[in-house]
């Protein structure tokens, strides 16, 4: 019944289209995934770095990276872009019904709605008098080369799925987040870091609300498009470390014979992953030695810490922008930084005044250093929460709010000195050039010279891209 | 061929007399989408788009719709806003209606409009129009013009149309042909010119079976009883021992878990744990007693509406409770209750009708015969489940029969005591009476939170109202008030003035006038054994998703399987016993460059194993595995603070001891936000939705775990005294026992020194570092049992950690 004659089937090997790069592998698994792969990888790729679908770009890109500084929990846009008078005047009156009748709300539920005026003044900062709240006086220092948008708004009012459609333009679980389709579709330029990092740090002032790893998740897409968590304890990155008792000779001796294995194997089976599991091992014993240099920050100059307002790789903020930038110099495409720590319910003076010395020195030090080195220009760098806070009161703080919200962004081809938006005299609606999370995506997409109506991936049947059904808008007024 | 191998019968809940409903299929043509994108995937699937020169017959859903669809629909399809000139293409009246100048006329291209239109030169006539950028090209006209020539067939999307059992293309025979699935792939082979390829050698067939029937590799021993086998019947026997294994129904179930979408936290926000493992042990025992899955399916989503069933019922009704919940603070419960009821439709469609309806939650489809109201009736099925819209679920405690036993004894004799109570007279007596009535009640209360808890449905006295939400949008109630109803597509259900209820969903789902469950379930079977499915998207049966390599054989396999009573083993054992499954996976340069994907089927395909395989599989050759079947779910090693962000309340993963730390993969706790990061870095799926298809990629973060992850340290420990201790007494020996463990082959000579030198290599550099070797050694709990000396222990374990690591160990060939 069986024959045990197979061999004559492994005589011929090697010679076989793209059998080079393991390349029928790669794009086997994309069709799996993708039929529309066939189009994108017409060519299997020599280097096992993943260089993107996008090819050629859609038109010249401006930008080579994003550093998203994501300020979770929801910051108050009312006490740091945007400045209402009218709500100081009005402080402790009710709201005009008129606007919050049968609108989405979340703690206040059933409430009085009562106004409260902003809990800090607002100056006027550079040459262009951008309005920024006075604890932010390091940013301030950096107005003009920042672009400040006040008429977002979003769809959810709880974090959890505020932050899915931020990260992935749609609250249902499953869709890949942006940084997903940064890496898949421009790939890294690097192949002993991840292409797309995320790091975390938690506030001080108020509640830490929890974050799910679907935030990076790479969803529908193939998974080596996910985020890599870095960690300022334990492992920078899981199981990057060797076991107890195994130095890095010892290591490299296992991963050699592996690979040697590997290879034995493969002159017998002939089989394209096994080409490609060897390259893995190579980038992972690689990985294991430039994630430890990558946070070894001693080569850092003590004026570089005293901009940021670190003394090391200790998970805060600060230290994870230093962070961000020495990722960014090593050609991660898609860096993502949470704070934990807006979510102010109650007692909003103190604790955004409190969070915000925890982030404005190390958020203009990371503008400022990479000006210096000539990278802004290529880094787009994003400001901003899930959703801003009621410009009515909850208690002494602010509800969830959806409807109008601040962003700022900066470098990467975007135009500082500007102003864009408005919400309106409540800073309740966005109402003067609103602005959704799918504009906001499609715009970043253009920076990078991404058209967003060309780059989708097919799943269950349909064309699925990160900037939904409707006809998202650049936004080319704050564009360089 | 196969027998049937299910253990017992068992009541089936389709009965009319549970209030039954009979579903009255309106006659209907099925309009047909297909994205350009997914065309130009087949065209190179199906080796090449057809041509009309090639010999045979022009196939409409091979060959003609996705021209269609391509080039016509955008203003000839089912958009009524789109539409131009009162001419639609999507359904067959319509394409054949009377009309001015016929579209089409059967047989005679030349007097059909459709085709004078394509090949005119007059720019003002052309279709498509010149300026729609749409070009039909040379080699489609005549593929079009063949089509029509030869009668113009139009057929149903292969998927809608009703499961029916075509003619086995009987004709081959020979060695490959084991059943009828052999003739339906060599038909297809031949027309191409293919040959099958031969079996595959017993190694590798026993290595197969085993991961494919119950998860884990076999054991040398097991391999040696089966190539020595000379009976005519040792394949058949080894299917049968696999298939009658209980860790069968273990392999069985992670596909299910996958669809419906089990894990041990509710998802959002906080990610707060609910208690739903008996569930889980539920799937795995129906797949283990081989219940029926028409039974299955009805018992999963209304075993609660089915007296007869019992507790085994209620327990599958927790089906209707494993999506995301929250318990977020400040949720609105109306967004919460809309959320959950499209997750239910969501749910429902992917895992038995394989259909997304996510689109139809904010408009009516443009292409798919599905609308708003329907994913609106869809929901309204499911709106008397009572469940809280924020906040932790109700659980439901269930008693083994031993607990149930001693809760009837302690009832019995509280009863018995508080009589005695009564008539004691005298305080002393009473006193007596009452103090063991106290202890009773104590030991009652003991038993009975000993008890599992469980999340069922609970049953609301009225269902909530359901309506249609413009857009979407859970604000909005202009939207009708819809009632429980399947999509109108696919009939109706005659409940008359009942509402039609849960139960009534789901027989509808299970019976065979269903043309989607059989052909989903099928489809997806056959993954489970080839690594890809008949039809290639697992996710969409619909429209949009991948048409079969072999539609005939999927059609015929469907049919046969709804005949015999909805059995999976018998539909398992089918596939397996095939000539097409047994063929080797190898491949010459010749079939790869001319089927890169194994369309045909002319040979096996080969993948890396699944995520909790690749750890059962570790834990297997080095000993450690705990067989253990069902039970709570597990914490092995983790790494420490991995769940810091998980909040409200903080927690810490707090790894188990002793048996717990080695069980299988899928008795892992499932934290949706936080999945274990060995499953997720082998593209285990955090369960959130519906995963039909799982990813399977291979990454640097798959090193780093099998390299690193103490799991795996541990296992190349234990199995390192396992290679000393029966390996032999030589070096080469002991080498030789560690790759035949780990790979069920023997080992090469060079394959024998490359592992010779690391053991040399490493002695050496442990000689003269004990310490880094009792560290080494001193990775994971379980305690050494081995006397050798700790260098050449640890040489050893590097040694076993590099065969752990080998490509070939992970992969089902």
């Amino acid at each position: 019944m069986e024959n045990y004659n197979s061999t004559q089937l492994s005589q011929t090997r090697r010679s076989f289209l793209g059998r080079a790069g393991g390349g029928v592998g790669a794009m086997a698994l994309a069709s799996l995934l993708d039929p529309k792969a066939f189009q994108v990888q017409a060519a299997p790729a020599q280097s096992q770095r993943w260089t993107g679908t996008v090819k050629p770009l859609h038109f010249a890109p401006k930008a080579k990276r994003v550093i998203h500084l994501y300020q979770a929990g929801g910051p108050s846009h009312l006490e740091t872009f945007d400045f209402k008078p009218v709500l100081a005047k009005l402080d402790g009156k009710a709201m005009p019904e008129s606007l919050t009748k049968g609108q989405p709300i979340a703690q206040l539920q059933g409430q009085q709605l009562r106004v409260m005026g902003a809990q800090h003044p607002f100056k006027k900062y550079g040459e262009a008098g951008q309005e920024i709240c006075s604890i932010f006086p390091h940013l301030g220092s950096v107005a003009d080369e920042v672009a400040i948008v006040r008429s977002m708004f979003t769809k959810a009012i709880n974090h959890d799925p505020a932050h899915s459609f931020m990260n992935s333009g749609t609250s249902i679980s499953g869709a890949p987040s942006a940084g997903a389709w940064w890496l898949y579709g421009l790939g890294a330029e690097t192949d002993d870091l991840p292409g797309f990092v995320v790091l975390s740090s938690v506030g001080k002032f108020g509640q830490a609300q929890p974050i799910a790893a679907r935030q990076w998740s790479a969803g529908f897409l193939p998974s080596r498009f996910q985020g890599v968590e870095f960690r300022s304890k334990g492992d920078p990155v899981l199981y990057v470390g060797n076991p107890q008792g195994i130095t890095r000779t010892r290591q490299q001796r296992v991963v050699n014979a592996v690979n040697k294995l590997n290879e034995l194997r493969d002159d017998v089976v002939d089989n394209p992953e096994i080409a490609t599991r060897i390259t893995q091992y190579e980038m992972a014993f690689k990985m294991q030695a430039s994630v430890p240099g990558l946070i070894d920050i001693s080569d850092e100059s003590q004026e570089t810490l005293d901009l940021y307002g670190t003394k090391g790789a200790d998970g805060s903020f600060a230290a994870n922008c230093l962070l961000a930038r020495r990722m960014a110099e090593r050609g991660t495409r898609f860096i993502q930084l949470y704070h934990r720590a807006w979510d102010h319910h109650g007692g909003i003076k103190r604790n955004m005044a409190g969070t915000a010395t925890e982030v404005d020195q190390a958020t203009a030090a990371l503008i400022t250093d990479l000006k210096r080195r000539g990278m802004l220009d290529e880094t787009l760098i994003l400001w901003g929460g899930e959703f801003g806070r009621t410009p009515m009161a909850q208690g002494s703080g602010r509800d969830h709010h959806i409807k109008g919200f601040s962003m700022m962004l900066c470098g990467g081809g975007i135009k500082g000195g500007v102003t864009y938006g408005a919400t309106d005299d409540f800073g309740y609606n966005a109402h003067e050039n609103r602005v959704s999370v799918h504009d906001l995506h499609a715009t970043m997409y253009h920076l990078f010279g991404i058209d967003f109506r060309r780059f989708t991936f097919s799943f269950q049947g349909l064309d699925f891209g990160l900037t939904g059904v409707e006809t998202p808008r650049v936004l080319t007024e704050i564009l360089a | 061929m196969a027998r049937s191998i299910r253990s017992r019968v068992e009541p089936r809940w389709h009965g009319s007399q549970h209030r039954g409903a009979r579903t009255t299929a309106r006659p209907y043509a099925v309009l047909s989408w297909h994205c350009s994108a997914l065309l130009l995937g087949i065209a190179v699937l199906s080796l090449g788009a057809r041509d009309a020169s090639a010999a045979g017959d022009v196939d409409f859903s091979r060959d003609v719709r996705s021209i269609f669809v391509e080039k016509c629909y955008s203003c000839h399809g089912p958009d009524e806003t789109k539409r131009e000139g009162e001419l639609r293409l999507d359904f067959e009246s319509d394409v054949f209606a009377e009309r001015d100048a016929a579209t089409i006329v059967r047989g005679k291209p030349d007097e059909s409009e459709l085709y004078r239109r394509l090949v005119t030169d007059d720019g003002d006539q052309r279709m498509p129009p010149p300026d729609s950028g749409k070009v039909v090209s040379d080699q489609q006209k005549a593929l079009l013009k063949k089509w029509i020539a030869e009668g113009a067939e139009w057929q149903e999307h292969w998927s809608f149309e009703k499961l029916a059992k075509p003619e086995v293309p009987k004709g081959a025979s020979g060695e490959f042909v084991q059943n009828e699935i052999d003739h339906f792939t060599l038909a297809r082979m031949q027309a191409e010119s293919f040959t099958p390829n031969p079996a595959a050698d017993r190694v590798t067939l026993i290595r197969r079976l085993s991961f494919d029937l119950i998860g884990l590799p076999p054991t040398p021993a097991e391999v040696d009883a089966f190539v020595n086998d000379s009976s005519p019947s040792a394949y058949e026997g080894l299917v049968d021992r696999l298939l009658a294994s209980e860790h069968c129904g273990e392999r069985m179930a992670i596909y299910w878990l996958d669809v419906a979408r089990y894990a041990d936290s509710n998802g959002f926000h906080g990610d707060n744990p609910r208690t739903m493992w008996l569930y889980r042990d539920y799937v795995i025992d129906a797949f283990n007693s081989n219940m029926p899955f028409d039974q299955f399916t009805i018992e999963q989503l209304a075993g609660d509406l089915i007296p007869e069933a019992g507790r085994r019922g209620l327990i599958a009704s927790a089906y209707n409770r494993l999506l995301q919940t929250t318990q977020e603070g400040g949720a609105q419960a109306k967004e919460y209750y809309a959320r959950y009821a499209a997750d239910r439709v969501r749910n429902t469609a992917g895992t038995w009708l394989g259909t997304t309806m996510n689109c139809v939650e904010c408009h009516n489809h443009k292409f798919d015969p599905l609308s708003m109201k329907d994913f609106y009736s869809m929901a309204a099925f499911f709106a008397d489940i009572d469940e809280p819209a924020v906040g932790g679920p109700q659980h439901t405690k269930f008693f083994t029969p031993e607990q149930q036993a001693k809760l009837e004894q302690a009832d019995a004799r509280i009863a018995e005591l508080n009589e005695k109570l009564k008539a004691q007279k005298s305080e002393e007596d009473q006193t007596a009476v009452k103090k063991e009535l106290a202890e009773t009640q104590t030991q009652r209360k003991k038993v009975h939170d000993s008890g599992t808890d469980l999340v069922i449905t609970n049953v609301r006295a009225t269902p909530r109202e359901i309506r249609i939400l413009p857009r979407g949008n859970w604000m909005d109630d202009s939207g009708a008030v819809v009632q429980p109803a399947i999509p109108a597509f696919f009939g109706r259900l005659e409940t008359g003035d009942r509402r039609a209820t849960r139960l009534d969903l789901a027989r509808w789902i299970a019976s065979p006038d269903n043309p989607l469950t059989p052909r989903v379930l099928v489809n997806r079977v056959w993954t489970l054994m080839f690594g890809t499915g008949i039809s290639g998207d697992l996710r969409d049966a619909g429209t949009q998703g991948v048409l079969p390599t072999h539609p005939d054989l999927l059609n015929w396999l469907s049919a046969d399987f709804v005949e015999h009573d909805w059995d999976v083993k018998r539909l398992v054992k089918q596939i397996v016993m095939s000539g097409t499954y047994r063929q080797s996976s190898l491949v010459d340069n010749e079939k790869r460059s001319r089927d890169p994907y194994n369309r045909l089927l002319a040979r096996q395909n080969r993948w890396r194993l699944d995520a909790e395989f690749v750890r059962d599989t570790a834990l297997s050759i080095s000993g450690l595995l705990v067989r253990k079947v069902g039970g709570p779910s597990v914490r092995p090693y983790q790494p420490a603070g991995y769940w810091m962000h998980l909040k409200f309340p903080n927690r810490t993963w707090q790894h188990d001891t002793g048996q717990n730390l080695y069980r299988r993969g899928l008795y892992t706790w499932w934290q949706r936000t936080f999945l274990h990061p060995s499953l997720l870095a082998f593209d285990a799926p955090t369960r959130e939705e519906c995963t039909a298809q799982r990813a399977r990629s291979n990454t640097p973060l798959q090193a780093l775990v099998l390299l690193n992850d103490p799991t795996y340290v541990e296992s190349a420990r234990k199995f390192a005294e396992r290679i000393v201790q029966e390996g032999g007494d030589s070096v080469e020996e002991r080498a030789r026992f560690a790759m035949r463990q780990a790979t069920s082959r023997a080992a090469r000579d060079v394959e024998v020194a490359v592992l010779s030198d690391l053991y040399e290599q490493q002695l050496k550099e442990y000689s003269g570092d004990k310490e880094a070797a009792e560290k080494l050694l001193a990775t994971g709990l379980s305690p050494s049992e081995s006397s050798t000396d700790v260098t050449q222990l640890a040489a050893w374990t590097d040694v076993a950690r590099a065969v752990l690591n080998l490509n070939e160990t992970i992969t089902r060939n």
